[in-house]
């Protein structure tokens, strides 16, 4: 079933592949950045000594993911892909979002509005969701939300408010 | 020692019973119930959503509602599996090998019945084992020096994440970047700024609710919006008469339960083997041990009341290196220390002395929160079944609220949003690359603890690494972690796959015995369709 060309493209198409790289480039990111900090000798530690050692060692494991991940041959049973069988872009951005608007919302117009447009852009991202179901989703919410939270554990964020304090 | 471990008990039983404390203690048990019922909600996720509303609590009050969570949601995720064939929550996957076909057989409400009675007797003798065990490892963890510290730390830190699921590596991977997020903020001995970037908002290093709300809230709405199965209620007309088990099935039950209970307790002294290997290990080794294993997964009441008990009994068992020795062993019980290091609480072998309410408190509230629970499932079955068919729809933009404004309230600062929303996309990213990022957690609370002793171990050696095998405690630990390492290793080239046990995926069927489920299926919401 797999088109068994080159062993590089193979690699490629494995998803250890990106994942042992993505770990060798955290490491490398966080070893590189730590040798700015004092490091120190072993009895007197400096801040940058166990970070720098963490990414090495992150470096290393990511290696060992990849190749890991080379030479298993029980790896066609697993899920390879790196999307989802049915990506859903649209719902992943609604769901990102919906922080975003919380504190856009939060910081200029208060906790009213921060959480119905945190619950509505939420809401929206599911495939069944109606604009109606939404809305009347992000107002009970939003009722209970800061009855909870204003009144009850008094979390100070102004209720409602017009561009406060930034 | 019985004799003051009874006075102790007497003792946390009179905090417990302290009118706050019990009604935190019910608040706790009755929403992590109603969330374990609820697909697509773990017991990671409900702590991590509570936890910002325990700031304004008491320590005591808060570490006892969190705990409540923790087993209230075990409770929950049974019905789950037993109504539904959903294994919402990994422990209780096997669970529905055997509970589905019961209920199919319109048995369901004797499964749910003797599970709640097994899950009680685990779970006691798990507190049991809890009350007399964690006082002699403090008195053997007040000898350790920094160096036997620092082992043992590692040796927990390995054990979390190559015993768990998934690979090892990519365990051990986790762990690291778990590690190297704990060191992110002002150093503790050197006062400086290390991966803060200029923003001063990092100084106080990562927050630990925007962390775990990211990685388990966030991350698990990405995977699972749109993908959630529309859930089968057919078999979900449970009354309380139909939960009263016969003579014999109390019978047959019987064995089987305590048997889950012994594995259960085994399997929670084995750090890093939390309750869904002991489930696992349960009911395998009942099937092994049957007269006739053949019936396995056509609905027999033996399949469900071990791993069920077995479950229970590692859960409370779990608590025992916590608390005792501040060890963690899996990443909700790192999130109930990090509560606690909240608090201002500092975990380790000196808790118990320090702060005996807390302790004590906990294993009477242990008690009181079980019995609460078999007195909650019983009549209130009817509306856990309703909630079963609360849309996914609705329950994420709820949750997406509740961590918004749970992360905010932690200090009060936008900052924190963003972090969990950055931190929900690196987790979701990480999830989709076959990591299961449970143990970054682990390290990320046991992280500035293990860089503080094993900076200090160094100083007294005299950057002498060698200190680490010279005194025998520690070379007992590192040798552990060798040990564990060289298994892995060993088994990895004999290409064996332990992991896997043989226990057929599809309960509905129930006869294709060759057919394997790696553990890993056990994870979040493996996409079974209810059948019919």
């Amino acid at each position: 079933m797999r088109p068994s060309t080159s062993p590089l493209r193979e690699l490629m198409g494995k998803r250890d592949f990106y994942a042992g790289g993505l770990m060798v480039l955290l490491g490398l990111g966080i070893a590189l950045k730590g040798t700015s900090y004092r490091a120190g000798t072993l009895m007197h530690m400096g801040p940058g000594f166990l970070p720098t050692a963490l990414g090495v060692l992150l470096v290393l494991l990511g290696i060992a993911i990849a190749v890991a991940g080379m030479s298993s041959t029980d790896g066609s049973a697993e899920d390879q892909n790196l999307l989802p069988e049915y990506p859903q872009w649209w719902a992943w951005f609604c769901i990102l979002m919906s922080p975003v608007c919380f504190i856009f919302f939060g910081r200029y117009f208060g906790m009213i509005p921060a959480t119905f447009s945190c619950v509505l852009i939420a809401a929206v991202g599911d495939k069944n969701a109606t604009w109606l179901g939404s809305i009347i989703l992000a107002t009970v919410i939003t009722i209970f939300g800061v009855a909870l939270f204003s009144y009850f554990l008094q979390v100070p964020m102004p209720i409602l408010t017009w561009k406060g304090a930034p | 020692m019985i004799g003051t471990a009874v006075t102790d008990l007497w003792y946390g039983f009179g905090v417990a019973l302290e009118p706050h404390n019990l009604m935190f203690c019910f608040i706790g048990v009755l929403v992590g119930n109603m969330v374990g019922v609820l697909p697509g909600m773990g017991p990671l996720a409900t702590i991590s959503i509570l936890l910002p509303l325990t700031f304004g609590m008491k320590p005591v009050a808060a570490i006892l509602m969190l705990g409540g969570v923790m087993y209230g949601a075990q409770y929950g995720g049974a019905i789950c599996s037993i109504l539904l064939n959903l294994p919402c929550h990994p422990p209780h996957a096997v669970t529905c090998l055997d509970g589905f076909p019961m209920t199919k057989q319109g048995r369901g409400g004797v499964a749910l019945g003797l599970t709640v009675f097994a899950s009680f007797v685990g779970a006691s003798w798990g507190i049991t084992e809890m009350v007399f065990l964690s006082p002699l490892l403090v008195r053997a963890a007040l000898q350790f020096g920094p160096a036997e510290v620092c082992s043992l730390m590692l040796l927990g830190l390995l054990a979390g994440s190559t015993l768990a699921r998934g690979s090892p590596i990519k365990g051990v991977a986790m762990t690291v970047l778990g590690l190297f997020l704990g060191s992110v903020g002002t150093d503790l001995e050197t006062g400086s700024e290390r991966y803060t970037f200029g923003m001063t908002e990092l100084d106080d290093g990562i927050e630990l609710i925007a962390l775990a709300l990211g990685l388990f809230g966030i991350a698990e709405f990405m995977s699972s919006v749109n993908q959630v199965a529309p859930i089968n209620t057919k078999y979900t007309h449970v009354t309380f008469k139909d939960m009263r088990p016969t003579k014999a099935d109390m019978k047959r039950a019987f064995f089987p339960m305590w048997r889950g209970t012994i594995i259960g307790s085994l399997c929670a002294l084995i750090p890093g083997t939390g309750p869904t290997i002991a489930s696992f290990v349960a009911y395998a080794t009942e099937k092994k041990i049957s007269k006739h294993p053949e019936l396995f997964g056509t609905g027999l009441i033996e399949g469900v009341v071990c791993p069920e008990a077995a479950t229970h009994s590692s859960v409370q068992g779990d608590f025992i290196p916590t608390m005792s020795l501040g060890i963690p062993g899996d990443a909700v019980m790192a999130l109930l220390l990090g509560a606690l290091m909240i608090q201002g609480i500092v975990p380790g072998p000196q808790l118990i002395s320090q702060h005996p309410d807390i302790f004590w408190g906990l294993v009477a509230s242990f008690w009181i929160g079980n019995i609460m629970l078999v007195l909650l499932n019983v009549p209130l079955i009817g509306i856990w079944v309703k909630m079963l068919a609360i849309p996914y729809k609705f329950l994420y933009p709820s949750a997406m609220f509740f961590v918004c404004i749970g992360v905010y309230a932690a200090n009060n600062d936008f900052f924190q949003v963003g972090e969990v929303a950055a931190i929900g996309l690196f987790g979701y990213i990480l999830l989709r690359l076959g990591f299961h990022p449970a143990p970054i957690l682990l390290g990320f609370v046991l992280g500035p603890r293990f860089e503080e002793n094993f900076r200090r171990a160094m100083l007294i050696s005299r950057g002498d690494m060698l200190v680490f095998i010279e005194r025998p405690i520690s070379a007992v630990f590192v040798g552990l972690c060798v040990i564990l390492i060289g298994s892995q290793l060993y088994l990895r080239l004999k290409g064996s796959k332990v992991a896997e046990l043989n226990v057929d995926d599809d309960a509905t069927t129930g006869v294709t015995d060759d057919r394997k489920i790696p553990v890993q299926l056990a994870g979040q919401r493996v996409p079974v369709t209810p059948a019919e």
